[in-house]
């Protein structure tokens, strides 16, 4: 299907995009790679009278070494992601997951800011994110704020991400020598996950980031906590259902949901193990 | 609301063109029906199922899920472009008539624009690796195995590979 009339603005810049924001309001929406977006759109879903185009700002394109943090500009492609070599030692995490992500032509347009943006509980990144305890930059016209991942994803569909904001940075602690994972069950290769795991593990830490298995991107505080107190894979995997919402639909009922979770966490805390060093 | 038409500049199969488009038309509607390049596919029209895939400034990409305006600026290929003039196909192409690698033949202008873009970074890809990069495409006649072995095919016949024994 064809989208709903609308009207076009191209920016370069930041600064554009928030001025754009600032005056067309909940009328206007953020265009980065269009994979979330155009779908939604084609659907008539999302009906935006104003759409505006940042896919020409380069400046919000990059992979930067920054101290004990990587820190990625939003409209960096999930392609760039996977081939990026800094984050195959500082956040290998991250670049595994990205690779995950749809197929490889989503992962041409698709970038990091769209798909932490979008906020969809089923998404990888959004998990990650929350595993490897991101901080999220958004712009707005009064400055910039930092927002941690566990305050970005409000609800279904949903960010800390107002209407004349703009998300232009995420910044993701480096990972030297900690164990991690990235599980994702589906049925078919370009599936989103049917339940997914990220996690971090080692060094006192613990992160566990889980995909569609509630409303909204999940950090689960019971295995992380399990995991600190010293317990085993197995008791730690347990508790990986406990605090979680999950949906059925046709590929799964909420108990199934329940039981990958798991699963896919003690797979996870196993291999994570095998990578510390 | 009337939405105003924007003027796009893109490089289509190496040449240049200048047209006026509606901010929501797609990319694959503009290739086929701006520019009457009809080997472009429309399969599912949800991004899915691979068979308008064109090459976007080299990578590959959905046409049904990008706006011609976005491709403004930029070169796109389409499987128009893999023949030579007079009609003699490409070794990829070659690939895929020894082989088989198709039925219905529906798919076929995605399948050869995905692994256009596999061979030019990866010009003796594994059959894993054949198979990875057509995760985004499918076929509901071949079950796959024909099209893996037309990109082997192409891979063992490139060109100047006599030159590197």
């Amino acid at each position: 299907m064809i989208p709903s009339k609308f009207d076009y603005l191209r920016v370069e810049s930041a600064a554009e995009a928030i001025a754009a924001l600032t005056q067309h309001g909940s009328e206007a929406k953020l265009l980065a790679g269009g994979h979330s977006l155009l779908p939604l759109m084609k659907l008539r879903l999302a009906n935006p009278e104003v759409l505006i185009d940042m896919g020409h700002i380069d400046d919000l394109r990059y992979i930067r070494d920054a101290g004990h943090q990587v820190a990625v500009g939003a409209l960096t492609t999930l392609d760039d992601l996977t081939s990026a070599h800094l984050l195959k030692t500082a956040a290998p995490l991250l670049a595994t997951a990205a690779a995950t992500v749809g197929d490889p032509q989503v992962r041409t347009c698709g970038t990091i800011g769209g798909t932490l943006v979008h906020g969809d509980p089923a998404g990888d990144l959004p998990a990650v994110a929350i595993a490897m305890r991101a901080d999220l930059v958004i712009e707005g016209p009064s400055g910039s704020r930092v927002v941690s991942a566990d305050d970005f994803f409000l609800g279904f569909l949903e960010t800390a991400v107002a209407a004349d904001e703009l998300l232009t940075e995420i910044r993701f602690p480096k990972m030297d020598g900690v164990g991690w994972s990235f599980q994702k069950f589906n049925r078919r290769a370009q599936d989103y996950a049917i339940v997914g795991v990220a996690l971090v593990s080692g060094g006192g830490q613990c992160g566990v980031g889980l995909v569609n298995m509630a409303s909204r991107p999940l950090r689960s505080e019971a295995v992380e906590s399990a995991v600190r107190g010293g317990a085993s894979y197995e008791d730690a995997s347990e508790v990986a259902a406990d605090g979680t919402e999950p949906s059925q639909d046709l590929n799964a009922s909420a108990d199934y949901r329940r039981h990958l979770a798991r699963v896919l966490v003690g797979r996870a805390l196993v291999e994570a193990a095998s990578r510390k060093h | 609301m009337a939405a105003s038409l924007v003027e796009v500049h893109i490089r289509i199969n190496g040449s240049s063109t200048t047209t006026e488009v509606e901010p929501r038309q797609l990319l694959v509607q503009h290739l086929r029906e701006d520019h009457h390049l009809r080997g472009t596919h429309v399969g599912c029209d949800t991004s899915n199922c691979g068979a308008c895939t064109v090459l976007l400034d080299g990578k590959a990409v959905k046409s049904c899920t990008v706006l011609a305006v976005q491709a403004d600026g930029r070169e796109v290929e389409t499987v128009e472009s893999l023949a030579a003039p007079d009609g003699t196909l490409n070794q990829l192409q070659e690939g895929f008539r020894f082989e088989h690698g198709l039925q219905c033949g529906f798919c076929t202008p995605g399948m050869l624009m995905a692994c256009t873009s596999l061979l030019a970074n990866n010009p003796d890809p594994s059959e894993l690796e054949i198979r990875q990069s057509l995760e985004g495409n499918l076929c509901r006649c071949t079950g796959y195995e024909m099209i893996v072995r037309s990109v082997r095919w192409a891979a063992e016949h490139r060109a100047g590979r006599e030159g590197e024994k």
